[in-house]
């Protein structure tokens, strides 16, 4: 079976740095794949070239068999890649459910001239879209700060917002970049059920990057292992566990 | 903050704040009869001078506030739409006697337009220059936006001043037909915020508040930034287009030295004051401003405070303005409004209004 993600030798120079090099994975449908790799390692930027933030120096990118490298970000998104933040990004001047409705925009198919005059066929196409965010901010559980700012949610929320924004892109891959980050164990084990369901109720597929050993072993069947941009290792989380690179990586040389 | 963009639901036949709305456009409508009929003529002067500040206002509002990208270009797009506006519309007679150094290109000569095909092409040349330089310049951000906008704005005040055939250049256009009246001033006012508060209030207007918000995220929701940044600089320009035909037949003189960025900065006082990203602050803000920089004209004049008296210092009034806009960056940055708007709803929680009635409708003006 053909990959939805394939990407091909892909390089990011900063100046004379190489962010990431030689970075080539594949994501199927419907998998759960983990991005793991100490501080620096490259982990965000591979997340920033796929998503469009960067333009990768040199190699190929490819979703559903399309060379997607150096599009713009919204056009990727168009295509169906949605992704999270490690620094949460949230519209933080607008509502819980605005932040929703922006990333309805994209699928509104509406125009200016009927969003100004606030023709019939646009009040219904905004009816359609308030109902389709607020069964969003149900499905996550805020439905209760639906006008609440962005930014007034604590933060385990606005954790679940950012997630929920991004599924009203209607996206066949999500990235999620340490979603787990700044958690307890009792939160992280209810994002790992809730990283299950989403994957299972939206048919997605998931690449996450995650500190979290207990996330990242617990959902992903597969994962890669970055440090200083170079992909040192990939497999199923007992093997990344016995790999000397990984522990090498992770803890030094002995 | 932002309460019920649509009337969900409740099929009344019309909602208390429908009611209220109407009720307030009435009121509004017969105002302005009232005024038309009662006003002296310095009074109406300054009444229409209210109107097309706020237009100034809301436009400027639109780009900065709205879609957080900083503009100094405003006396730019201005300085176009009043000088192509007054150009078509002046009588080929009228273009004799004041082309005096050197006659008019003949392309124009002879060309006479009323006053609203004037005023559109004014708007719509000044969009389609906003949409150029947009294309343009809006790969910058924040300050560079800023340095770039202000040095288009100044590129055009140049070319009016030296395109002697086009513009009449320093010399100005004097004699130009009265055409802005109350009902035009107010007219164009009214047409435009309800257009600004229908896009604020759309999607377009969620997608412009993103990227004022978190340019990054907004793009990763598939928000076209960059498309969206010369839409809403394209709309900006135009009203300030619309802004300057209202103005240029509204004082009946125009030269380059009234489109100086100093011009664009009285509008950025009113924008700042009213609550950057605020409709409702803008209109508020151009009115009070507007009345105040006559009101406070004595300022101007010999003055005696008992301890001290002066024999006139011009220009004391602007420093009043000045020391206001000190006093509201250093204690109210967010201005009067903040980024609040005007609705029914508000005034019921803060108790001018009974609280009753399905929660829906919008805000008047």
């Amino acid at each position: 079976m053909d990959a939805l993600l394939r990407t091909t030798g892909v390089d990011k120079y900063f100046g004379g740095l190489a962010a990431v090099s030689a970075f080539n994975i594949d994501v199927h449908a419907g998998e759960i794949v983990g991005l793991i790799g100490p501080n620096g390692a490259g982990k965000t930027t591979s997340f920033n070239l796929i998503t469009g933030v960067y333009t990768p120096t040199s190699g190929r990118i490819q979703f559903e068999g399309k060379d997607i490298a150096g599009m713009k970000p919204h056009a990727i998104t168009r295509l169906g890649v949605a992704r999270t933040f490690q620094n949460i990004r949230l519209f933080k001047e607008m509502s819980v459910l605005d932040n929703i409705l922006v990333a309805e925009h994209m699928r509104m198919g509406t125009n200016l001239l009927e969003a100004t005059l606030r023709l019939p066929s646009y009040m219904r196409k905004e009816r359609h879209v308030h109902e389709r965010a607020r069964a969003l901010l149900d499905e996550v559980g805020l439905s209760a700060h639906e006008q609440a700012s962005a930014t007034s949610l604590p933060y385990g929320k606005q954790r679940r917002l950012e997630i929920a924004r991004a599924l009203a892109t209607e996206p066949k891959l999500l990235f999620l970049d340490e979603p787990a980050a700044g958690m307890n164990p009792q939160e992280s084990v209810e994002l790992m059920n809730f990283i299950l369901k989403i994957r299972d109720q939206f048919k997605l597929t998931i690449v996450l990057i995650e500190h979290h050993m207990q996330v990242v072993m617990g959902v992903c069947k597969r994962m890669y292992v970055l440090d200083y941009g170079v992909t040192i290792a990939q497999g199923t989380p007992e093997e990344i566990q016995n790999n000397p690179a990984v522990i090498e990586a992770y803890l030094g040389v002995g | 903050m932002n309460p019920g963009l649509i009337n969900t639901g409740k099929k009344l036949p019309m909602s208390r704040n429908q009611m209220l709305t109407f009720a307030a456009a009435c009121i509004g409508l017969a105002l302005l009869f009232v005024f038309d009929a009662t006003f002296d003529s310095f009074t109406m002067q300054i009444f229409k001078l209210c109107a097309i500040n706020i237009i100034l206002a809301l436009s400027l509002n639109l780009i900065n506030g709205f879609t957080g990208l900083f503009s100094l270009g405003h006396a730019g797009f201005m300085a176009v739409g009043a000088y192509t506006c007054a150009i078509l519309t002046m009588s080929p007679e009228q273009k004799e006697v004041n082309y005096v150094l050197q006659p008019i290109v003949p392309w124009l000569a002879h060309v006479q337009l009323p006053f609203l095909p004037g005023l559109l092409i004014g708007g719509f040349l000044a969009g389609f220059i906003g949409w150029l330089l947009g294309v343009i310049s809006l790969r910058l951000r924040d300050d560079y936006l800023a340095i770039a906008t202000l040095g288009f704005s100044e590129i055009i005040r140049v070319l009016l001043t030296n395109a002697q055939t086009v513009t009449n250049g320093a010399l100005g256009l004097k004699g130009l037909p009265r055409f802005t009246t109350m009902w035009w001033a107010w007219g164009s006012a009214i047409l435009i915020t309800v257009f600004l508060v229908f896009l604020i209030k759309s999607s377009y207007g969620r997608a412009f508040k993103s990227i004022r918000d978190n340019e990054i995220a907004a793009e990763s929701m598939g928000v076209d930034v960059f498309g969206m940044k010369v839409l809403s600089f394209t709309i900006s320009s135009f009203l300030a287009g619309i802004a300057g035909g209202l103005l240029a037949h509204y004082l009946t003189t125009i030269d380059p030295k009234q489109f100086i960025f100093l011009k664009t900065f009285d509008i950025l006082l009113i924008v700042v004051l009213g609550g950057v990203g605020s409709i409702t602050g803008s209109v508020i803000a151009a009115i009070a401003v507007t009345i105040s920089m006559e009101a406070l004209r004595f300022l101007d004049g010999p003055l005696n405070l008992g301890f001290v008296a002066t024999t006139g210092i011009p220009g004391l009034r602007m420093v009043f303005f000045s020391a206001l806009l000190m006093v509201v960056v250093i204690y109210r940055q967010q201005g009067l409004m903040g980024k609040a708007e005007f609705s029914w709803d508000a005034l019921a929680r803060i108790g001018l209004l009974p609280r009753r009635g399905p929660k829906s409708g919008k805000g008047g003006r």
